[in-house]
């Protein structure tokens, strides 16, 4: 990176000392790190500008011009009409649950696999339903899940339950359905997490007599715990916008009614767009609050080296 | 691993054991339902169908329209891999090679697109594509599916540039290549490999992603899962089955290319990892 970056003293070698207006512009810039491979990075850039940036400003801009009212008219709309504020609670007490039954369940499932032989054959099979994506799994727990799929005809047949459960069109679908795409998620990113740490560390403190459960609670998890933050804030994210299972496996004019639906709905149904993108900020805040106090939390955490060795 | 034999450690892994079969148990019995029910006659209220048939998959092509589909769907899925691979390469080798001033405001804009769901961004992004007439078309399908495509490129990529030596490229200067033939004899060649890599994991991405071909597509310009979300949430106008049979195409289709992925990469690469993970 600085093999080429002589450029400055090498202008000034002509003649003494040399205003620094006298160097060329080209020069300047290149001692700052912009040259022709640093302008490698502008379409890209631009484009970002121009379809995220934009679209999200303008978006913002176009909420504080409601159809009627004035400017706050839209967020007073939504934060005094239950059927819109009530859809900020309904997503959270979807999305969190699931979210932290996710980061709980990927950790020792990640701890358990991270040394078989045939991890790659179960990560292979886990990352199925995240390629297959949520439309995919909403159909198919429709099938799976409904009152003569094979699910509860096994909990029938074994006696548990008498008559099928409902677990399609309700609450319990949409939580579901967020377990089987999001576990494998949270699984992977915490496997990625849990194979960096020195195995040296347990081994000595295996050494110096810790059982299973305080090697875990007093090396592993203060290892695990900062990347774990991570896991839930990009699980979180994913939930939180939870839209197609929502509204096909779910009851989308009820409890899982999220307010990624309120969002289309302003869009694509009232044709308010100045309304959908008012829902839409106030989604990006809400994620952002959730996600900006478990990353204040995780400061308080080590963040250090999970490499062992002297130090 | 270190051996531990007592009671309690044997019960816990077990129990660990018994989660991780239960999960993909029921995740091949969901698939298998879908499946089974696109090759049934009839199947209502017993284990398995009264009887076997591949119509459905005659009658779900005529009915959705599935060669226009997937002709889309392929349109757009090559042209969103292209373009993310001619923005997002050059970029990573900006941010891999220098250091200039604003290169964390930079990395910041292309990490937000990652981190910021698809609804959220799609919503604005709709609107204004909407107003400057490109949704609707395989245009705004292409363009709104390159917006965390391209970072996505990046951010795979940027690494992947870091761990070649510069030396490489210095070297072949110093005996007279030019841009160009450093470029085509030098670059190329070492950065194949991570291109390939990068644009198949676009590729499988791109075939799955609901939420912004959704919210810009228009009647002409569905791709295969906006389709199919269509047609679930009108079930009851066509057979369970039809939709079933849709359901199995668009799988094969996916998982084709996840076969094929996966030979080059890692299935954690798929998650897309955060960018601390390179820093440890």
């Amino acid at each position: 990176m600085t093999s080429l970056d002589t450029s400055l003293p090498r202008a000034r070698n002509a003649t003494a000392p040399v205003a620094p207006e006298a160097v060329p512009l080209r020069q300047r810039l290149k001692a700052q790190g912009y040259d022709g491979i640093t302008l490698l990075a502008l379409p890209a850039a631009g484009f970002l500008v121009l379809l995220f940036v934009y679209p999200f400003l303008y978006g913002l801009f176009l909420s504080f011009k409601p159809k009627a009212g004035g400017l706050l008219a839209n967020y007073a709309r939504f934060f005094s009409d239950p059927f819109l504020y009530e859809t900020i609670g309904k997503t959270l007490w979807l999305a969190v649950p699931v979210t932290l039954l996710n980061a709980v369940l990927a950790v020792p499932v990640a701890l358990r696999v991270r040394d078989i032989r045939y991890q790659r054959v179960l990560t292979t099979i886990l990352v199925v339903p995240i390629t297959l994506g949520t439309v995919l799994v909403a159909q198919g727990l429709l099938n799976y899940l409904g009152p003569q799929g094979w699910f509860n005809r096994v909990l029938m047949t074994a006696g548990i339950i008498s008559s099928p459960v409902k677990l399609i069109h309700n609450y319990w679908g949409v939580f579901l359905s967020l377990l089987i795409t999001g576990f494998p998620f949270a699984f992977l990113l915490t496997l990625s997490y849990v194979s960096g740490i020195d195995r040296n560390l347990e081994r000595s403190a295996a050494t110096l007599g810790a059982g299973g459960w305080e090697r875990f609670r007093r090396i592993l998890l203060p290892l695990i715990l900062p990347g774990l933050a991570i896991t839930f804030c990009l699980s979180f994210v994913q939930a939180f916008a939870v839209f197609p299972s929502a509204v096909l496996l779910g009851s989308p004019a009820g409890p899982t009614r999220v307010i990624s639906i309120a969002a289309y709905q302003a869009a694509f149904e009232e044709y308010d767009y100045a309304m959908a993108s008012a829902i839409a900020m106030v989604m990006g805040a809400v994620q952002l609050l959730v996600v900006g106090l478990v990353l204040g939390a995780r400061g308080f955490l080590y963040r250090g080296s999970t490499a062992g060795g002297k130090g | 691993m270190i051996k531990d034999t007592s009671l309690t450690a044997r019960l816990w892994s077990a129990a660990v054991w018994a989660f991780i079969v239960f999960f993909v148990v029921n995740l091949f019995a969901m698939i298998g339902s879908v499946v089974t029910s696109s090759f049934a006659t009839r199947w209502l209220g017993t284990w398995l169908p009264a009887g076997w048939t591949t119509r459905w998959y005659g009658s779900a092509w005529a009915e959705f329209q599935l060669g226009e589909v997937l002709t889309v769907t392929f349109q757009a899925v090559f042209l969103v891999v292209l373009f993310s691979g001619l923005l997002g390469v050059p970029a990573a080798y900006a941010l891999a090679r220098r250091d200039f001033k604003g290169k964390r405001l930079l990395m910041l804009l292309f990490l937000l697109p990652l981190l910021i769901p698809p609804i959220t961004f799609g919503i604005p992004l709709a609107t204004v594509l909407y107003q400057t007439g490109f949704a609707g078309s395989l245009a705004g399908v292409v363009l709104a599916n390159l917006v965390p495509t391209v970072p996505f490129v990046v951010l795979v990529m940027v690494p992947f540039i870091e761990q070649i030596d510069p030396k490489i490229e210095a070297a072949a200067q110093v005996f007279g290549a030019n841009t160009s033939r450093l470029f085509l004899h030098v670059l190329l060649p070492l950065l194949l490999p991570g291109i390939l890599a990068a644009l198949l994991l676009v590729l499988v991405r791109t075939i799955a992603i609901f939420e912004l071909t959704f919210l810009v597509a228009g009647p002409t310009s569905q791709t295969l899962v906006v389709a199919l979300y269509y047609a679930v949430f009108a079930a009851g106008v066509r057979a369970v089955q039809s939709i079933d049979a849709m359901a199995v195409i668009y799988m094969v289709t996916t998982l084709i290319w996840l076969v094929i992925a996966l030979r080059f990469v890692n299935p954690t690469q798929l998650v897309g990892r955060p960018r601390e993970q390179a820093a440890h």
